[in-house]
């Protein structure tokens, strides 16, 4: 036998991945400095499909990078920067000791920087893909921009990620791309649809952060570092594509309008101009003055291996999309001071409608709440002094329901001081089997066109249907129940038969047995089943046991959700009751 | 003494010396009139550096200090220390000395007037306080540095002591030497004598107060007595201070060059002539400067821009730029959509009951299922800020760059797909399906049953120590035999031509002939047995034969086989002729016998022990023997009296054994719920093993001749399977379970015990621990 003896380790899996120390070896730098390259080019870690053969043998934790990632790191040009940033940051130590002051002047105007301009091109080669990864980008920007100016960050970064995040917002009203939001206990999430990328973020209330000491802003700046530079260059595209101005200008109506009334309140032009900018009460420059929307007729080609029907939802689908566009167009809002302006004034903007606020709420408002023409506002207290009678005075809810339920809600049950129905969240898709909330119910039957009834003959029906169910439910009980009386009957006679002689022998007139044909039919196919079963596999029988499992805790869960639910539906029934009772 | 002599010495000295310096001091004065009095000058200058000796001819201080006024009134040129000595040598000699002095010393001195002034001054007022102290100090510096006096006697030598001639030199090369050096004139000197002992230098310490203060001279050996000046100098030394008490290290600075323009210039000289005219080299440089300028070479620093510029980045989207790497990566998953109950306002249901939410205080954070509690808020204006949301942030940036990421291939299994697809029993009739007669009458757990060949009668043996017959299609009680102890096994002979049944219970082994069916059989097998002759040679067997009579046999006991241990199973083969027995006993080489009913004969077939066996049995048509240990079945040939094949059940424990009719397949049950089914053809492992019993199987029976075989087990149920062997051997037996049967309770956990095979019928018999036997059909 000729050829080398193969060693082991020596090709395959365990030359192609490389572990994180060894890795930061070759590339000889520190871990902060890895960690930031890792973050900046979007190098993570991967788990082997032979963990103990790449781990030559040991079954020792530890987290492998590829051997190719890490080549491809080798020639990064930002490494440089890295070492150069390293260097100054001595050289500025060095000089602040020995207090030259002048050097520290010349080290720092001569700071070096760097840009990720490249790495972004380079991670998302088309636009496509870095649409798709804009998600925690903006998520990020919103975080970092709600942060008070104190330290925790640079004030530029805060500054810069303000800007984006305006940015992004004009450009999904100018777009009205938004689809759907819900007010979670976390924060806002919002979900957009962008040159066809769902695109979803979060954004939190309007609070002061309590800074966690066990964070890492580090990592967190590095994060906003890249993310602010992609999301640049995508809005910078996405302007373009809508032929508006970047970087975004008012247009000329909204511009004349707002810089009358408050010029004299910000010290700076361009500080007053992000304030009006971000009030997204006026519509924004375009390169190439607008005519009014009209949108083409497109044409519908089928494409391949999609057959008319599927078409037919296709444009069922646009239309409605189109409608949801439009929903409050036509309508005027006024926003109390104590809503949150920023989310109501985008919401309502994104799909039409006008709003404005008090005056010295925030710069911007475009009418007085004395307007007549107003037809909701927005209230979040109990109850309002001065009333007008042409509006609805409603509570925020009903903006984010409406936008969710993608008509105009009825407005009754959003009035001042009425206990507000639950906010459902709009991402949930439920399948078969899955528990159904009855206010997605309701939702869902509305949106369908039907008339919402009154709501106790709702509730009859409702438990109507439920008697209905408990009847099914008791037939079966009942058979089997008989089944099992007979069986009874039987098995005691038997005794009788095989025991006693001494025993009274009966003839007693028998009752013709039912049939019950499809129920014999299933239960003898269930058998067949729990036969097969019996014969398979091992390795598929704990497949199909997991399986079976998942299956089986869905549905208690489901069944969970509807027993609590019935419960409390009970509970307030009664409730209701007695108080009737006691008046 | 002599040390003392010696200071008395030095004072006088000092005394002497002292005069001439005066007189030389005075007498130079009257020399040097002309501006060349430089050297006592200097002296002088020299002198004010150390501490003592300034004020040391200044005996005169009043008019010092007179003049000293006077000199300040006058204006700040005038000064010095040894000016009270020129004045009184002005007394002396007038003013003319004085003018010439006046000449030369401003220039010289015109800096430290004003300090040797103030110096002076505070000298003085020391001197007020302790005048005669002052005095003695004086003299007692003048004696410190003799060599200094001595310096001014011979004024040609610059060395310290110029009555020892030895040089600058260590001293202990005279060690040795009576002398210590040599005078001028070259004569020895020598060292004072010393005869002091420690005693005396103890004695020194004590009584002397000075001794603290008391320094040998190195160069003349001699003790010196140190004055309090010399002693506070050499303190201000240790200290680090300077040595002159009056020396002033703080003067206050004085600006010479200072904003003020002052009449007098500091220096005098005209200014040149290139302070009034341009630089050239300059004019030069900046031209150059200018020329660049305005060619552009040189522009303003221009502003740093901190915004930074975003253009399309993606204007040429080019498809060589999608690298290979762009199709390896693994996209991150995007955080996961909230539902419902993530609300601010969810609907009831959502919200956590209060065990609910103990029992998620309780978990780990880890754990837990939800994240975060849900709440519900009356109105959004009462949402408050979520305290996490930073964390979340940071853990998906943690996510986003430590997480491993690998791409797993998420099947969508439907798990209807993975059952397998089987013939439907339906199809695979008949086999038993309902439980149809119950044969009641015994009160302990059935042990064992056996159909009589010709399938009509059923043998039953019990743990209450008896045998009961039954008729099978009426589950009637035909016979009930007590036999001496709980009924281990039953055996009806297969032979259709016998009627003899075999019961083991204890150590023995009953042949019983039931009196059941054909009278001819029963009497024809009652006269095979009885027909039995005594061989000539009797040979040695290991089981006593014993020939009932009597009660016994009226009850139709035949024959009592006395083994020596305890038998467990008891097996025909299939002529009818031979019997197997298991005694188990792991230890002995006796576990299996054979016995020849015909002969009265017995054989222990295998010389050792492989283990305990659990069951026997012969094969249907061949000479083979089925031997099962705890782990194995061994097949041996009996003719050639070797081992065949060895089983590998892959079972913890085997507990029964059946052979298939066709001899080609085996199945075994095992006590760890398994049912393995060998193909002897095909390997010597399993060729299925079915886990379908949830307890363990207790027994296991093929049928004569339908495709069926059945299972029994503690879990209290009979699985019957449709085993088919097929003739071809390309096809492998199909295996379909087809139906369980249930109906044994069970007690002492234990449930059913044995299964037998109807030997015509598809029927299936079983017995179980409640004292039941069940028929299936």
């Amino acid at each position: 036998m000729g050829g080398l003896q193969k060693k082991k380790y020596e090709s395959g899996s365990a030359t192609n991945y490389i572990t994180r120390n060894k890795a930061r070896k070759k590339l000889s730098l520190s871990l902060a400095d890895f960690r930031r390259l890792c973050i900046l080019k979007g190098i993570y870690p991967h788990e082997p499909k032979h963990k103990k053969k790449v781990n030559k043998g040991s079954t020792a934790a530890r987290t492998y990078y590829l051997l190719k990632d890490i080549r491809f790191l080798l020639h990064e040009p930002i490494v440089g920067k890295f070492r150069e940033y390293k260097i100054f940051v001595r050289k500025l130590r060095k000089a602040y000791g020995k207090a030259e002051w002048s050097a520290v002047e010349r080290l720092k105007e001569n700071k070096p920087g760097y840009k990720l301009d490249h790495i972004i091109k380079e991670r998302y080669p088309t636009f496509i893909d870095a649409l798709r990864d804009v998600d925690d980008a903006l998520s990020m920007c919103f975080l970092f921009s709600t942060f008070a100016r104190t330290g925790k960050c640079h004030v530029q970064t805060i500054q810069l990620c303000r800007r984006l995040s305006v940015e992004w917002m004009n450009y999904i009203i100018s777009s009205r791309s938004l689809r759907k939001v819900f007010l979670s206990i976390k924060g806002i999430y919002y979900q957009a649809e962008v040159l066809g990328q769902t695109i979803t973020w979060i954004v939190p209330y309007q609070f002061a952060h309590n800074h966690p000491t066990d964070v890492d802003y580090r990592v967190m700046a590095t994060f906003t570092e890249l993310y602010t530079t992609l999301l640049g260059f995508v809005n910078f595209r996405l302007y373009q594509t809508l032929n508006l101005v970047y970087p975004p200008k008012l247009d000329g109506q909204g511009e004349i309008s707002l810089k009358a009334e408050f010029e004299e309140d910000y010290a700076l032009e361009s500080e007053s101009y992000t304030e009006k900018l971000s009030a997204l009460s006026a519509s924004l420059a375009r390169m190439v003055a607008s005519v009014e929307e009209e949108e083409a007729e497109l044409d519908h080609f089928p494409t391949e291996g999609e057959d008319q029907e599927k078409m037919e939802v296709r444009e069922k689908m646009e239309q409605q999309q189109s409608k949801q566009k439009k929903l409050f167009e036509g309508l005027k809002f006024f926003l109390n001071r104590e809503v949150p302006r920023e989310s109501l004034a985008f919401v309502i903007r994104c799909f039409g409608g006008e709003v404005s606020w008090d005056k010295s709420l925030c710069i911007g408002s475009t009418y007085e709440a004395t307007d007549e023409t107003i037809t909701h506002h927005i209230v979040d207290r109990p109850s309002m002094d001065k009333q007008y009678i042409n509006r609805y005075y409603i509570q925020p809810q009903w903006v984010y329901d409406s936008v969710n339920a993608k008509i105009q809600l009825p407005v009754e049950e959003y009035f001042l001081g009425v206990t507000l129905p639950p906010h459902l969240s709009p991402f949930v898709e439920e399948t078969e089997g899955d528990y159904v909330p009855p206010e997605k119910l309701k939702l869902m039957a509305l949106q369908r066109g039907e008339k919402p009834q009154a709501e106790e003959d709702e509730e009859e029906e409702g438990e109507e249907e439920e008697d209905d169910e408990e009847d099914e439910e008791d037939d079966e009980q009942s058979e089997d129940e008989e089944e099992a009386e007979e069986e009874a009957n039987l098995a005691e006679m038997e005794e009788k038969r095989s025991q006693g002689k001494s025993l009274s022998v009966k003839v007693t007139p028998g009752k013709a047995k039912a049939e019950n044909r499809a129920r014999a039919a299933e239960e003898e196919k269930a058998e067949e089943k729990r036969l097969a079963i019996m014969m398979m596999k091992k390795k598929e029988k704990y497949l199909y046991d997991k399986i079976m499992f998942g299956k089986k805790r869905k549905v208690r869960e489901a069944n969970k959700l509807a027993a609590k639910r019935k419960a409390h539906d009970d509970a307030s029934k009664a409730d209701k009751k007695k108080k009737k009772k006691k008046c | 003494m002599s040390k003392l002599k010696n200071k008395k010495r030095h004072l006088e000295e000092n005394e002497e010396e002292q005069l001439p310096i005066f007189d030389k001091d005075s007498g130079e004065d009257g020399h040097l009139d002309d501006g060349d009095e430089d050297p006592a000058d200097l002296s002088d200058s020299e002198e004010s550096v150390f501490s003592g000796l300034e004020d040391s001819g200044s005996d005169d201080e009043d008019d010092d200090e007179d003049d000293d006024e006077d000199d300040d009134d006058k204006d700040g040129s005038e000064e010095k220390s040894s000016d009270a000595e020129e004045d009184k040598a002005d007394d002396d000699d007038g003013d003319l000395k004085l003018s010439a002095k006046d000449d030369v010393k401003p220039q010289v001195d015109s800096q430290n007037s004003k300090e040797k002034k103030k110096k002076k001054r505070k000298g003085k007022s020391v001197l007020k306080d302790g005048g005669e102290e002052d005095v003695a100090s004086g003299r007692d510096e003048a004696l410190k540095i003799t060599s200094q006096v001595d310096e001014y006697d011979h004024d040609t030598s610059d060395e310290e002591d110029i009555r020892n001639t030895v040089g600058n030199i260590p001293m202990e090369w005279y060690k040795d030497y009576p002398h210590i050096g040599y005078d001028l004139d070259g004569k020895k000197i020598f060292k004072p004598i010393r005869n002091k002992d420690e005693l005396d230098e103890f004695l020194d310490k004590m009584e002397n107060p000075d001794y603290w203060r008391t320094v040998q001279d190195k160069m003349t050996g001699a003790d010196i007595r140190l004055s309090d000046e010399q002693v506070d100098l050499v303190h201000r030394l240790q200290q680090g201070k300077f040595g002159d008490v009056n020396f002033n290290e703080y003067e206050p600075a004085v600006d010479f060059f200072s904003n003020e323009v002052m009449i007098h210039p500091v220096t005098n000289r005209p200014q040149d002539k290139r302070s009034f005219i341009p630089s050239l080299i300059e004019k030069e440089k900046v031209g150059k400067l200018v020329h660049a300028i305005k060619m552009g070479w040189i522009k303003p620093r221009r502003p740093k821009e901190t915004t930074p510029q975003y253009y399309d980045l993606w204007a040429k989207e080019d498809p060589n730029s999608i690298l290979g790497r762009h199709k390896m990566h693994v996209p991150a998953p995007k955080m996961k959509l909230p539902g419902h109950e993530e609300s601010y306002n969810p609907p009831p249901e959502y919200l956590l009951s209060e065990e609910e939410r103990l029992a998620w205080a309780a978990q780990d954070p880890e754990d837990r299922k939800l994240s975060f509690l849900p709440q519900k808020f009356s109105c959004l204006r009462a949402v408050p800020a979520f305290s996490r949301f930073i964390h979340e942030r940071f853990e998906r940036c943690l996510d986003l760059y430590l997480c491993p990421r690998q791409r797993k291939m998420r099947v969508n299994v439907n798990p209807e797909d993975l059952i397998p697809k089987l013939p439907k029993p339906k199809d695979l009739q008949p086999f038993p399906t309902t439980q149809s007669l119950v044969y009641r009458g015994h009160s302990s757990l059935v042990r064992s049953i056996s159909v009589s060949p010709s399938g009509q009668w059923l043998v039953s043996g019990s743990d209450d120590c008896t045998v009961r017959f039954w008729e099978v299609s009426t589950a009637r009680c035909l016979k009930t035999v007590q036999v001496g102890g709980a009924v281990k096994g039953v055996a009806w002979n297969p032979n259709p031509s016998i009627c003899l049944v075999a019961v083991s219970y204890e150590d023995s082994v009953l042949l019983l002939n039931p009196a059941l069916g054909d009278r001819l059989l029963c009497t024809a097998t009652d006269q095979l047995i009885s027909s039995y002759a005594e061989p000539e040679e009797v040979k040695e067997q290991p089981v006593q034969w014993l020939v009932s009579e009597g009660e016994g046999h009226e009850q139709g006991h035949r024959l009592v086989l006395k083994h020596p241990k305890a038998v467990r199973q008891v097996t025909w083969h299939a002529k009818g002729d031979y019997l197997a027995c298991v005694l188990p006993d792991s230890s002995s080489s006796v576990q299996v016998l054979i016995h020849q009913v015909s002969k009265r004969r017995t054989q222990n077939p295998f010389r050792k022990s492989k283990g305990l066996v659990q069951c026997v049995s012969f094969h249907p048509v061949r000479p083979y023997f089925f031997v099962a240990t705890q782990r194995y079945v061994r097949v041996y040939n009996l003719i050639k009296q070797e081992l065949t094949k060895k089983l590998m059940a892959n079972c913890k424990w085997i507990s029964s054994m059946a052979i298939h009719p066709g001899g080609d397949n085996v199945i075994c049950g095992s006590y760890d719920c398994r049912l393995a089914w060998f193909d002897l053809d095909l390997s010597t492992k399993p060729y299925k093993v079915l886990r379908h019993h949830k307890k363990a199987l207790r027994s296991v029976s093929f049928h004569s001749h339908y495709p069926l075989l059945a299972s029994g087990s503690d879990d209290g149920s009979v699985i019957v399977c449709h085993g088919m062997v097929y003739n071809d051997l390309l096809q492998n037996p199909l295996i379909v379970p087809v139906k369980v049967l249930k109906g044994h309770s069970i007690t002492h956990d234990l449930g059913v015990l044995d299964v037998t095979f109807h030997p015509t019928q598809p029927w299936v018999f079983s017995s179980g621990a409640d004292a039941t036997i069940r028929l299936y059909t």
